[in-house]
Protein backbone atom coordinates (compact mmCIF):
# COMPACT_ATOMS: atom_id res chain seq x y z
CA UNK A 1 0.00 0.00 0.00
CA UNK A 2 2.02 2.90 -1.29
CA UNK A 3 -0.62 5.32 -2.45
CA UNK A 4 -1.81 7.45 0.41
CA UNK A 5 -3.99 9.72 -1.70
CA UNK A 6 -5.05 9.62 -5.32
CA UNK A 7 -6.77 12.65 -6.79
CA UNK A 8 -8.47 12.39 -10.17
CA UNK A 9 -9.90 15.27 -12.17
CA UNK A 10 -10.86 17.09 -9.00
CA UNK A 11 -12.85 20.25 -9.74
CA UNK A 12 -14.56 22.87 -7.61
CA UNK A 13 -16.64 25.72 -8.94
CA UNK A 14 -17.99 28.59 -6.87
CA UNK A 15 -20.65 30.06 -9.11
CA UNK A 16 -18.93 30.84 -12.39
CA UNK A 17 -15.46 30.87 -10.84
CA UNK A 18 -13.48 27.66 -11.14
CA UNK A 19 -11.41 27.55 -7.97
CA UNK A 20 -9.89 24.15 -8.66
CA UNK A 21 -9.68 22.90 -12.21
CA UNK A 22 -9.32 19.15 -12.99
CA UNK A 23 -6.45 18.37 -10.64
CA UNK A 24 -4.90 14.93 -10.81
CA UNK A 25 -2.01 13.76 -8.70
CA UNK A 26 -1.10 11.06 -6.26
CA UNK A 27 0.71 11.09 -2.97
CA UNK A 28 3.01 8.25 -2.10
CA UNK A 29 4.21 7.13 1.26
CA UNK A 30 7.34 8.69 2.71
CA UNK A 31 7.66 11.79 0.54
CA UNK A 32 7.23 15.39 1.52
CA UNK A 33 4.96 17.25 -0.86
CA UNK A 34 4.50 20.95 -1.27
CA UNK A 35 1.55 22.69 -2.84
CA UNK A 36 2.73 25.98 -4.24
CA UNK A 37 0.70 28.80 -5.60
CA UNK A 38 -0.07 32.45 -5.06
CA UNK A 39 -2.97 33.47 -2.81
CA UNK A 40 -6.26 32.42 -4.33
CA UNK A 41 -4.78 29.72 -6.53
CA UNK A 42 -6.94 27.00 -5.00
CA UNK A 43 -4.60 25.47 -2.44
CA UNK A 44 -6.95 25.65 0.52
CA UNK A 45 -9.96 24.59 -1.56
CA UNK A 46 -8.06 21.52 -2.74
CA UNK A 47 -7.15 20.61 0.82
CA UNK A 48 -10.71 21.37 1.94
CA UNK A 49 -12.04 18.84 -0.55
CA UNK A 50 -9.72 16.00 0.39
CA UNK A 51 -10.49 16.75 4.06
CA UNK A 52 -14.26 16.39 3.70
CA UNK A 53 -15.24 20.00 4.38
CA UNK A 54 -15.71 21.24 0.80
CA UNK A 55 -17.89 19.30 -1.63
CA UNK A 56 -16.21 18.70 -5.00
CA UNK A 57 -18.17 19.85 -8.06
CA UNK A 58 -16.82 16.95 -10.08
CA UNK A 59 -13.99 14.46 -10.04
CA UNK A 60 -12.91 12.67 -6.93
CA UNK A 61 -10.21 11.35 -4.69
CA UNK A 62 -9.53 8.23 -2.71
CA UNK A 63 -7.58 7.71 0.46
CA UNK A 64 -5.35 4.69 1.05
CA UNK A 65 -6.19 3.08 -2.32
CA UNK A 66 -9.89 3.39 -1.61
CA UNK A 67 -9.85 0.93 1.28
CA UNK A 68 -11.47 3.44 3.63
CA UNK A 69 -14.23 5.97 3.19
CA UNK A 70 -13.20 9.57 3.69
CA UNK A 71 -14.09 10.09 7.32
CA UNK A 72 -12.59 6.75 8.36
CA UNK A 73 -9.43 7.63 6.44
CA UNK A 74 -9.21 11.04 8.10
CA UNK A 75 -8.73 9.33 11.46
CA UNK A 76 -5.34 8.25 10.10
CA UNK A 77 -4.53 11.73 8.84
CA UNK A 78 -3.36 14.76 10.75
CA UNK A 79 -4.33 18.12 9.36
CA UNK A 80 -4.01 21.78 10.20
CA UNK A 81 -5.96 24.13 8.00
CA UNK A 82 -5.42 27.89 8.15
CA UNK A 83 -6.07 29.14 11.66
CA UNK A 84 -6.21 26.70 14.56
CA UNK A 85 -9.81 25.82 15.44
CA UNK A 86 -10.51 24.69 18.97
CA UNK A 87 -13.14 25.21 21.64
CA UNK A 88 -12.05 28.46 23.29
CA UNK A 89 -13.60 27.59 26.64
CA UNK A 90 -11.82 24.25 26.90
CA UNK A 91 -8.27 23.75 28.17
CA UNK A 92 -5.55 22.39 25.89
CA UNK A 93 -5.91 18.95 27.46
CA UNK A 94 -9.73 18.97 27.17
CA UNK A 95 -9.51 19.94 23.51
CA UNK A 96 -7.08 17.15 22.80
CA UNK A 97 -9.23 14.68 24.70
CA UNK A 98 -12.12 15.56 22.43
CA UNK A 99 -9.91 15.00 19.39
CA UNK A 100 -8.76 11.68 20.83
CA UNK A 101 -12.40 10.62 21.12
CA UNK A 102 -13.10 11.60 17.53
CA UNK A 103 -9.98 9.92 16.20
CA UNK A 104 -10.39 6.96 18.57
CA UNK A 105 -6.87 7.07 19.93
CA UNK A 106 -5.83 6.43 23.54
CA UNK A 107 -5.78 9.41 25.90
CA UNK A 108 -2.23 8.53 26.93
CA UNK A 109 -1.02 10.23 23.74
CA UNK A 110 -2.17 13.65 24.94
CA UNK A 111 0.71 14.43 27.30
CA UNK A 112 3.24 12.96 24.91
CA UNK A 113 2.19 15.26 22.07
CA UNK A 114 1.83 18.31 24.31
CA UNK A 115 5.41 17.73 25.42
CA UNK A 116 6.54 17.49 21.79
CA UNK A 117 5.27 21.00 21.08
CA UNK A 118 6.37 22.47 24.44
CA UNK A 119 2.88 22.98 25.83
CA UNK A 120 2.81 20.48 28.66
CA UNK A 121 3.15 23.23 31.25
CA UNK A 122 0.07 24.97 29.84
CA UNK A 123 -2.12 21.89 29.45
CA UNK A 124 -4.71 23.04 31.95
CA UNK A 125 -5.03 26.56 30.60
CA UNK A 126 -7.95 27.52 28.40
CA UNK A 127 -7.36 27.73 24.67
CA UNK A 128 -8.58 31.32 24.55
CA UNK A 129 -5.67 32.42 26.76
CA UNK A 130 -3.08 31.14 24.25
CA UNK A 131 -0.97 33.28 21.93
CA UNK A 132 -1.17 32.61 18.20
CA UNK A 133 2.11 30.67 18.28
CA UNK A 134 0.85 28.48 21.11
CA UNK A 135 -2.45 27.92 19.31
CA UNK A 136 -0.58 26.84 16.21
CA UNK A 137 1.57 24.46 18.25
CA UNK A 138 -1.52 23.01 19.92
CA UNK A 139 -2.92 22.45 16.44
CA UNK A 140 0.23 20.53 15.55
CA UNK A 141 -0.03 18.45 18.73
CA UNK A 142 -3.66 17.72 17.85
CA UNK A 143 -2.76 16.73 14.29
CA UNK A 144 -0.06 14.38 15.58
CA UNK A 145 -2.26 12.80 18.24
CA UNK A 146 -2.98 9.74 16.12
CA UNK A 147 0.61 9.36 14.86
CA UNK A 148 -0.77 10.09 11.39
CA UNK A 149 0.39 8.41 8.23
CA UNK A 150 0.20 11.75 6.51
CA UNK A 151 0.37 15.22 7.94
CA UNK A 152 -1.40 17.99 6.01
CA UNK A 153 -0.43 21.57 6.75
CA UNK A 154 -1.95 24.67 5.22
CA UNK A 155 0.21 27.77 5.69
CA UNK A 156 1.44 26.58 9.09
CA UNK A 157 3.65 29.61 9.68
CA UNK A 158 1.17 32.26 8.58
CA UNK A 159 1.05 35.18 10.97
CA UNK A 160 3.70 33.84 13.34
CA UNK A 161 6.66 35.83 14.59
CA UNK A 162 10.18 34.70 13.56
CA UNK A 163 10.64 32.58 16.70
CA UNK A 164 7.25 30.99 16.15
CA UNK A 165 8.11 30.26 12.51
CA UNK A 166 11.40 28.68 13.54
CA UNK A 167 9.68 26.54 16.18
CA UNK A 168 7.01 25.30 13.79
CA UNK A 169 9.60 24.59 11.07
CA UNK A 170 11.72 22.61 13.48
CA UNK A 171 8.75 20.51 14.47
CA UNK A 172 7.93 19.86 10.80
CA UNK A 173 11.52 18.87 10.09
CA UNK A 174 11.52 16.52 13.07
CA UNK A 175 8.34 14.86 11.81
CA UNK A 176 9.63 14.61 8.24
CA UNK A 177 12.81 13.01 9.55
CA UNK A 178 10.71 10.26 11.14
CA UNK A 179 9.47 9.31 7.69
CA UNK A 180 5.96 10.70 7.99
CA UNK A 181 4.45 11.72 4.66
CA UNK A 182 3.76 15.44 4.61
CA UNK A 183 1.62 17.62 2.38
CA UNK A 184 2.44 21.26 2.89
CA UNK A 185 0.59 24.12 1.25
CA UNK A 186 2.34 27.43 1.26
CA UNK A 187 2.98 30.52 -0.75
CA UNK A 188 6.36 30.86 0.93
CA UNK A 189 8.72 29.32 -1.58
CA UNK A 190 11.75 28.97 0.61
CA UNK A 191 9.62 27.08 3.10
CA UNK A 192 8.69 24.55 0.45
CA UNK A 193 12.21 24.40 -0.97
CA UNK A 194 13.65 23.66 2.46
CA UNK A 195 11.45 20.71 3.35
CA UNK A 196 9.76 19.27 0.26
CA UNK A 197 10.87 16.56 -2.09
CA UNK A 198 7.92 16.91 -4.48
CA UNK A 199 5.89 19.88 -5.47
CA UNK A 200 2.50 20.63 -6.99
CA UNK A 201 2.30 24.07 -8.53
CA UNK A 202 -1.12 25.66 -8.91
CA UNK A 203 -2.18 28.75 -10.71
CA UNK A 204 -5.78 29.91 -10.85
CA UNK A 205 -6.86 26.44 -9.88
CA UNK A 206 -4.91 24.73 -12.65
CA UNK A 207 -2.10 22.30 -12.09
CA UNK A 208 0.95 23.65 -13.91
CA UNK A 209 3.59 21.34 -12.47
CA UNK A 210 3.67 18.16 -10.45
CA UNK A 211 6.89 16.31 -9.76
CA UNK A 212 10.17 16.37 -7.94
CA UNK A 213 11.49 19.67 -6.66
CA UNK A 214 14.93 18.76 -8.02
CA UNK A 215 13.52 18.26 -11.50
CA UNK A 216 12.04 21.71 -11.29
CA UNK A 217 15.13 23.46 -9.99
CA UNK A 218 17.95 21.52 -11.62
CA UNK A 219 18.29 22.52 -15.15
CA UNK A 220 21.90 22.86 -16.15
CA UNK A 221 22.31 25.91 -14.03
CA UNK A 222 24.10 28.94 -15.39
CA UNK A 223 27.46 30.64 -15.12
CA UNK A 224 28.16 34.07 -13.78
CA UNK A 225 31.34 35.54 -15.28
CA UNK A 226 33.44 38.62 -15.51
CA UNK A 227 36.75 39.31 -17.18
CA UNK A 228 39.25 42.08 -17.77
CA UNK A 229 38.02 42.32 -21.33
CA UNK A 230 34.26 41.97 -21.39
CA UNK A 231 33.80 42.16 -25.17
CA UNK A 232 36.36 39.41 -25.74
CA UNK A 233 34.64 37.33 -23.09
CA UNK A 234 31.27 37.66 -24.80
CA UNK A 235 32.76 36.74 -28.16
CA UNK A 236 34.53 33.73 -26.69
CA UNK A 237 31.39 32.52 -24.92
CA UNK A 238 29.28 32.71 -28.05
CA UNK A 239 31.78 30.49 -29.82
CA UNK A 240 31.25 27.69 -27.29
CA UNK A 241 28.52 25.41 -28.70
CA UNK A 242 27.23 24.26 -25.28
CA UNK A 243 26.30 27.84 -24.39
CA UNK A 244 22.77 28.59 -25.54
CA UNK A 245 22.55 32.26 -24.83
CA UNK A 246 24.29 35.09 -23.03
CA UNK A 247 22.86 37.83 -20.91
CA UNK A 248 24.33 40.91 -19.31
CA UNK A 249 23.16 41.36 -15.75
CA UNK A 250 24.70 44.37 -14.07
CA UNK A 251 28.41 43.74 -13.61
CA UNK A 252 28.27 40.15 -14.72
CA UNK A 253 27.79 38.19 -17.88
CA UNK A 254 25.36 35.31 -17.48
CA UNK A 255 25.87 32.29 -19.73
CA UNK A 256 23.19 29.61 -20.02
CA UNK A 257 24.32 26.15 -21.25
CA UNK A 258 21.84 23.78 -22.89
CA UNK A 259 23.84 20.65 -21.98
CA UNK A 260 25.76 19.86 -18.81
CA UNK A 261 28.93 21.89 -18.87
CA UNK A 262 31.79 21.38 -16.46
CA UNK A 263 33.00 24.58 -14.81
CA UNK A 264 36.67 23.54 -15.12
CA UNK A 265 36.21 22.86 -18.82
CA UNK A 266 34.63 26.26 -19.36
CA UNK A 267 37.42 27.99 -17.47
CA UNK A 268 40.05 26.13 -19.50
CA UNK A 269 38.51 26.87 -22.86
CA UNK A 270 38.18 30.54 -22.02
CA UNK A 271 41.81 30.67 -20.86
CA UNK A 272 42.76 29.02 -24.14
CA UNK A 273 41.06 31.95 -25.86
CA UNK A 274 43.23 34.31 -23.88
CA UNK A 275 40.49 35.52 -21.55
CA UNK A 276 41.52 36.48 -18.02
CA UNK A 277 38.56 35.82 -15.75
CA UNK A 278 38.00 37.99 -12.73
CA UNK A 279 34.88 36.10 -11.67
CA UNK A 280 33.41 32.69 -12.41
CA UNK A 281 30.61 30.96 -10.55
CA UNK A 282 28.15 28.20 -11.39
CA UNK A 283 24.65 28.94 -10.17
CA UNK A 284 21.26 27.29 -10.10
CA UNK A 285 17.93 29.02 -10.21
CA UNK A 286 16.11 29.12 -6.92
CA UNK A 287 12.66 27.62 -6.64
CA UNK A 288 11.36 31.16 -6.51
CA UNK A 289 12.85 32.00 -9.93
CA UNK A 290 11.60 28.71 -11.33
CA UNK A 291 8.19 29.35 -9.94
CA UNK A 292 8.02 32.83 -11.43
CA UNK A 293 9.20 31.53 -14.82
CA UNK A 294 6.62 28.78 -14.68
CA UNK A 295 3.73 31.03 -13.77
CA UNK A 296 4.78 33.66 -16.30
CA UNK A 297 4.97 31.06 -19.07
CA UNK A 298 1.43 30.07 -18.25
CA UNK A 299 0.20 33.63 -18.41
CA UNK A 300 1.92 34.34 -21.72
CA UNK B 1 -23.04 5.54 20.03
CA UNK B 2 -21.29 5.93 23.37
CA UNK B 3 -18.44 7.64 21.53
CA UNK B 4 -20.78 10.14 19.85
CA UNK B 5 -22.57 10.85 23.12
CA UNK B 6 -19.31 11.43 24.98
CA UNK B 7 -18.06 13.77 22.25
CA UNK B 8 -21.08 16.03 22.71
CA UNK B 9 -21.07 15.58 26.48
CA UNK B 10 -17.45 16.78 26.64
CA UNK B 11 -18.35 19.89 24.66
CA UNK B 12 -21.31 20.66 26.88
CA UNK B 13 -19.65 19.90 30.19
CA UNK B 14 -16.72 22.24 29.60
CA UNK B 15 -18.99 25.17 28.72
CA UNK B 16 -19.71 27.26 31.77
CA UNK B 17 -22.76 29.13 30.48
CA UNK B 18 -24.36 25.88 29.35
CA UNK B 19 -23.77 24.36 32.77
CA UNK B 20 -25.36 27.38 34.45
CA UNK B 21 -28.39 27.37 32.14
CA UNK B 22 -28.96 23.64 32.56
CA UNK B 23 -28.60 24.01 36.32
CA UNK B 24 -31.09 26.90 36.35
CA UNK B 25 -33.49 24.85 34.25
CA UNK B 26 -33.61 21.98 36.69
CA UNK B 27 -33.92 24.31 39.65
CA UNK B 28 -36.92 25.96 37.95
CA UNK B 29 -38.46 22.56 37.22
CA UNK B 30 -38.18 21.73 40.88
CA UNK B 31 -39.75 25.07 41.73
CA UNK B 32 -43.09 23.70 40.52
CA UNK B 33 -43.20 22.30 44.02
CA UNK B 34 -43.34 25.85 45.32
CA UNK B 35 -46.86 26.17 43.92
CA UNK B 36 -47.78 24.07 46.89
CA UNK B 37 -46.79 26.93 49.11
CA UNK B 38 -49.35 29.34 47.60
CA UNK B 39 -51.77 30.11 50.37
CA UNK B 40 -54.14 32.99 50.97
CA UNK B 41 -55.61 33.50 54.33
CA UNK B 42 -57.68 36.66 54.26
CA UNK B 43 -60.22 36.49 57.07
CA UNK B 44 -63.09 34.33 55.86
CA UNK B 45 -61.40 33.42 52.56
CA UNK B 46 -58.98 30.60 53.08
CA UNK B 47 -57.26 29.37 49.93
CA UNK B 48 -54.52 26.81 49.67
CA UNK B 49 -53.66 26.04 46.05
CA UNK B 50 -52.20 22.62 46.81
CA UNK B 51 -55.57 21.59 48.24
CA UNK B 52 -57.55 22.59 45.16
CA UNK B 53 -56.81 19.24 43.60
CA UNK B 54 -53.97 20.28 41.29
CA UNK B 55 -51.69 17.72 42.90
CA UNK B 56 -54.18 14.90 42.73
CA UNK B 57 -53.23 11.76 40.81
CA UNK B 58 -53.61 11.40 37.86
CA UNK B 59 -54.32 15.08 37.17
CA UNK B 60 -50.85 16.05 38.43
CA UNK B 61 -49.21 14.39 35.42
CA UNK B 62 -51.13 16.67 33.12
CA UNK B 63 -50.65 19.79 35.25
CA UNK B 64 -46.90 19.39 35.80
CA UNK B 65 -46.21 18.36 32.19
CA UNK B 66 -47.94 21.53 31.05
CA UNK B 67 -46.19 23.85 33.52
CA UNK B 68 -42.78 22.16 33.19
CA UNK B 69 -42.78 22.59 29.41
CA UNK B 70 -42.65 26.38 29.79
CA UNK B 71 -39.07 26.19 31.01
CA UNK B 72 -37.73 24.39 27.97
CA UNK B 73 -36.60 27.69 26.47
CA UNK B 74 -33.57 27.48 28.79
CA UNK B 75 -32.42 24.27 27.16
CA UNK B 76 -33.30 25.72 23.76
CA UNK B 77 -30.78 28.52 24.37
CA UNK B 78 -28.14 25.91 25.24
CA UNK B 79 -28.81 23.86 22.11
CA UNK B 80 -28.94 26.84 19.76
CA UNK B 81 -25.77 28.42 21.14
CA UNK B 82 -23.83 25.14 21.23
CA UNK B 83 -24.73 24.59 17.57
CA UNK B 84 -24.10 28.15 16.40
CA UNK B 85 -20.76 28.16 18.22
CA UNK B 86 -19.63 25.15 16.21
CA UNK B 87 -19.82 27.45 13.20
CA UNK B 88 -18.41 30.62 14.73
CA UNK B 89 -15.48 28.78 16.34
CA UNK B 90 -15.08 26.73 13.15
CA UNK B 91 -14.95 23.64 15.33
CA UNK B 92 -17.44 21.84 13.09
CA UNK B 93 -14.84 22.11 10.34
CA UNK B 94 -12.16 20.83 12.70
CA UNK B 95 -14.37 17.94 13.86
CA UNK B 96 -14.87 16.85 10.26
CA UNK B 97 -11.16 17.15 9.48
CA UNK B 98 -10.39 15.08 12.56
CA UNK B 99 -12.50 12.27 11.14
CA UNK B 100 -16.07 12.76 12.33
CA UNK B 101 -18.57 12.26 9.51
CA UNK B 102 -21.34 14.80 9.02
CA UNK B 103 -23.87 12.14 9.96
CA UNK B 104 -21.94 11.36 13.15
CA UNK B 105 -21.78 15.05 14.01
CA UNK B 106 -25.55 15.34 13.66
CA UNK B 107 -26.13 12.15 15.65
CA UNK B 108 -23.95 13.36 18.50
CA UNK B 109 -26.13 16.48 18.69
CA UNK B 110 -29.34 14.45 18.51
CA UNK B 111 -28.14 12.09 21.23
CA UNK B 112 -27.78 15.14 23.44
CA UNK B 113 -31.33 16.19 22.53
CA UNK B 114 -32.63 12.76 23.51
CA UNK B 115 -30.62 12.81 26.73
CA UNK B 116 -31.87 16.29 27.74
CA UNK B 117 -35.48 15.44 26.91
CA UNK B 118 -35.22 12.13 28.79
CA UNK B 119 -33.65 13.68 31.88
CA UNK B 120 -36.23 16.44 31.86
CA UNK B 121 -39.06 13.90 31.60
CA UNK B 122 -37.57 11.83 34.39
CA UNK B 123 -37.29 14.96 36.50
CA UNK B 124 -40.92 15.92 35.96
CA UNK B 125 -41.88 12.35 36.80
CA UNK B 126 -39.99 12.36 40.09
CA UNK B 127 -41.14 15.85 41.13
CA UNK B 128 -44.77 15.01 40.32
CA UNK B 129 -44.58 11.67 42.08
CA UNK B 130 -43.25 13.23 45.26
CA UNK B 131 -45.73 16.13 45.20
CA UNK B 132 -48.55 13.72 44.45
CA UNK B 133 -47.62 11.38 47.25
CA UNK B 134 -47.63 14.31 49.66
CA UNK B 135 -50.77 16.16 48.51
CA UNK B 136 -52.91 13.81 46.42
CA UNK B 137 -56.24 12.68 47.83
CA UNK B 138 -55.79 9.34 46.08
CA UNK B 139 -52.57 7.34 46.23
CA UNK B 140 -53.73 3.97 44.95
CA UNK B 141 -51.23 2.51 42.48
CA UNK B 142 -53.89 2.07 39.80
CA UNK B 143 -54.72 5.79 39.93
CA UNK B 144 -51.08 6.88 40.06
CA UNK B 145 -50.35 4.89 36.92
CA UNK B 146 -53.20 6.52 34.99
CA UNK B 147 -52.66 9.28 32.40
CA UNK B 148 -48.99 8.48 31.82
CA UNK B 149 -49.47 9.58 28.20
CA UNK B 150 -48.84 13.14 29.37
CA UNK B 151 -45.26 12.17 30.19
CA UNK B 152 -44.88 10.57 26.77
CA UNK B 153 -46.28 13.73 25.18
CA UNK B 154 -43.90 15.80 27.29
CA UNK B 155 -40.93 13.78 26.07
CA UNK B 156 -41.93 13.96 22.40
CA UNK B 157 -42.73 17.65 22.65
CA UNK B 158 -39.23 18.35 23.94
CA UNK B 159 -37.56 16.18 21.29
CA UNK B 160 -39.37 18.05 18.52
CA UNK B 161 -38.74 21.47 20.01
CA UNK B 162 -35.02 20.82 20.52
CA UNK B 163 -34.82 19.37 17.01
CA UNK B 164 -36.31 22.61 15.71
CA UNK B 165 -33.73 24.59 17.72
CA UNK B 166 -30.88 22.47 16.38
CA UNK B 167 -32.12 23.07 12.85
CA UNK B 168 -32.38 26.82 13.42
CA UNK B 169 -28.91 26.96 15.00
CA UNK B 170 -27.48 25.13 12.01
CA UNK B 171 -29.39 27.12 9.42
CA UNK B 172 -28.81 30.59 10.88
CA UNK B 173 -25.40 30.00 12.51
CA UNK B 174 -25.89 32.87 14.98
CA UNK B 175 -27.51 32.00 18.28
CA UNK B 176 -29.23 35.34 18.89
CA UNK B 177 -30.73 35.42 15.40
CA UNK B 178 -31.80 31.80 15.61
CA UNK B 179 -33.64 32.42 18.88
CA UNK B 180 -35.14 35.58 17.42
CA UNK B 181 -36.33 33.58 14.45
CA UNK B 182 -38.02 31.15 16.83
CA UNK B 183 -40.06 34.06 18.16
CA UNK B 184 -40.80 35.30 14.65
CA UNK B 185 -41.90 31.82 13.66
CA UNK B 186 -44.30 31.71 16.59
CA UNK B 187 -45.84 34.98 15.37
CA UNK B 188 -45.88 33.69 11.80
CA UNK B 189 -47.95 30.70 12.92
CA UNK B 190 -50.35 33.04 14.70
CA UNK B 191 -50.74 35.23 11.62
CA UNK B 192 -51.27 32.18 9.43
CA UNK B 193 -53.99 31.00 11.79
CA UNK B 194 -55.69 34.37 11.60
CA UNK B 195 -55.52 34.38 7.82
CA UNK B 196 -56.80 30.82 7.63
CA UNK B 197 -59.75 31.64 9.85
CA UNK B 198 -60.52 34.75 7.86
CA UNK B 199 -59.94 33.75 4.27
CA UNK B 200 -59.91 29.98 3.98
CA UNK B 201 -62.46 28.51 1.55
CA UNK B 202 -65.32 26.51 2.96
CA UNK B 203 -63.96 23.10 2.08
CA UNK B 204 -60.84 23.84 4.14
CA UNK B 205 -61.05 23.41 7.89
CA UNK B 206 -58.78 26.13 9.32
CA UNK B 207 -58.42 24.32 12.65
CA UNK B 208 -57.26 21.13 10.98
CA UNK B 209 -54.72 22.95 8.80
CA UNK B 210 -53.42 24.90 11.76
CA UNK B 211 -53.01 21.63 13.61
CA UNK B 212 -50.19 20.78 11.18
CA UNK B 213 -48.01 23.81 12.06
CA UNK B 214 -44.96 22.68 14.07
CA UNK B 215 -45.10 24.89 17.15
CA UNK B 216 -48.89 24.66 17.34
CA UNK B 217 -48.69 20.89 17.00
CA UNK B 218 -46.19 20.75 19.84
CA UNK B 219 -48.54 22.92 21.92
CA UNK B 220 -51.49 20.67 21.11
CA UNK B 221 -49.74 17.68 22.64
CA UNK B 222 -50.44 18.95 26.13
CA UNK B 223 -53.53 21.20 26.30
CA UNK B 224 -53.98 23.58 29.18
CA UNK B 225 -55.03 21.64 32.27
CA UNK B 226 -56.91 24.41 34.07
CA UNK B 227 -60.36 23.80 32.62
CA UNK B 228 -60.22 20.33 34.18
CA UNK B 229 -60.03 21.76 37.69
CA UNK B 230 -63.33 21.42 39.51
CA UNK B 231 -63.06 24.94 40.91
CA UNK B 232 -62.70 26.36 37.39
CA UNK B 233 -65.55 24.18 36.10
CA UNK B 234 -67.85 25.37 38.82
CA UNK B 235 -67.05 28.95 38.01
CA UNK B 236 -67.58 28.33 34.29
CA UNK B 237 -70.94 26.71 34.96
CA UNK B 238 -72.05 29.73 36.91
CA UNK B 239 -71.31 32.06 34.00
CA UNK B 240 -72.63 29.46 31.55
CA UNK B 241 -69.49 28.80 29.53
CA UNK B 242 -69.10 25.30 28.20
CA UNK B 243 -65.61 24.06 28.95
CA UNK B 244 -66.17 20.46 28.04
CA UNK B 245 -63.42 20.22 25.49
CA UNK B 246 -61.12 17.27 25.12
CA UNK B 247 -57.82 17.89 26.88
CA UNK B 248 -56.32 14.44 26.50
CA UNK B 249 -53.29 13.62 24.33
CA UNK B 250 -54.39 12.95 20.76
CA UNK B 251 -52.79 10.20 18.71
CA UNK B 252 -52.63 12.33 15.55
CA UNK B 253 -50.91 15.17 17.34
CA UNK B 254 -48.17 12.75 18.38
CA UNK B 255 -47.79 11.60 14.78
CA UNK B 256 -47.66 15.19 13.46
CA UNK B 257 -44.97 16.14 15.97
CA UNK B 258 -42.93 13.02 15.26
CA UNK B 259 -43.07 13.79 11.54
CA UNK B 260 -41.85 17.33 12.24
CA UNK B 261 -38.98 15.92 14.33
CA UNK B 262 -37.97 13.78 11.40
CA UNK B 263 -38.25 16.74 9.02
CA UNK B 264 -35.99 18.86 11.26
CA UNK B 265 -33.47 16.03 11.46
CA UNK B 266 -33.43 15.58 7.68
CA UNK B 267 -33.25 19.28 6.88
CA UNK B 268 -30.37 19.73 9.29
CA UNK B 269 -28.50 16.86 7.67
CA UNK B 270 -29.11 18.30 4.22
CA UNK B 271 -27.70 21.65 5.31
CA UNK B 272 -24.63 20.03 6.82
CA UNK B 273 -24.07 17.93 3.76
CA UNK B 274 -24.45 20.66 1.18
CA UNK B 275 -22.59 23.47 2.83
CA UNK B 276 -18.93 24.10 2.18
CA UNK B 277 -17.03 25.07 5.28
Amino acid sequence: MNNILTVTQLTKKFGHITAVDTLSFSIKKGNVYGILGPNGSGKSTTLGMILNVVNPTSGGFSWFDGTHNTHQALKRVGAIIERPNFYPYMTAAQNLRLVSRIKEVPKSKIDEKLALVDLLARKNDKFKTFSLGMKQRLAIASALLNDPEILILDEPTNGLDPQGIAKVRNIIKKIAAQGTTILLASHLLDEVEKVCSHVLVLQKGKQIYFGKVTALTTDHGYFELNATNVDALQKALSSITAIEHIEVDGHYILAYPNTPLDIAELSKSLADNGIVLTHLAQKYKSLEDQFLTLTQNQQA
Amino acid sequence: MKRLFLIEFDKLRANRSSRILIGAYFILLTSIALIAAIKFDIGPIKFHLAEQGIFNFPYIWHFNAFIGAWFKIFLAVVIVSMTANEYSNKTLKQNLIDGLSKREFLHSKWLMIFALAAISTLFIFVVSLILGLIYSNYTEVSIILKDFEYLLAYFIKHIAFFGFCLFLGTAIKRSAFALGFLGVWQMFEGICYGLLKWKSPEWLDAEQVFRLFPLNAMGNLIHEPFSRLSAVRNLANQVEIDLLKNTSVQFWDIIIVLVWSFIFYSLTYRLLKRRDL
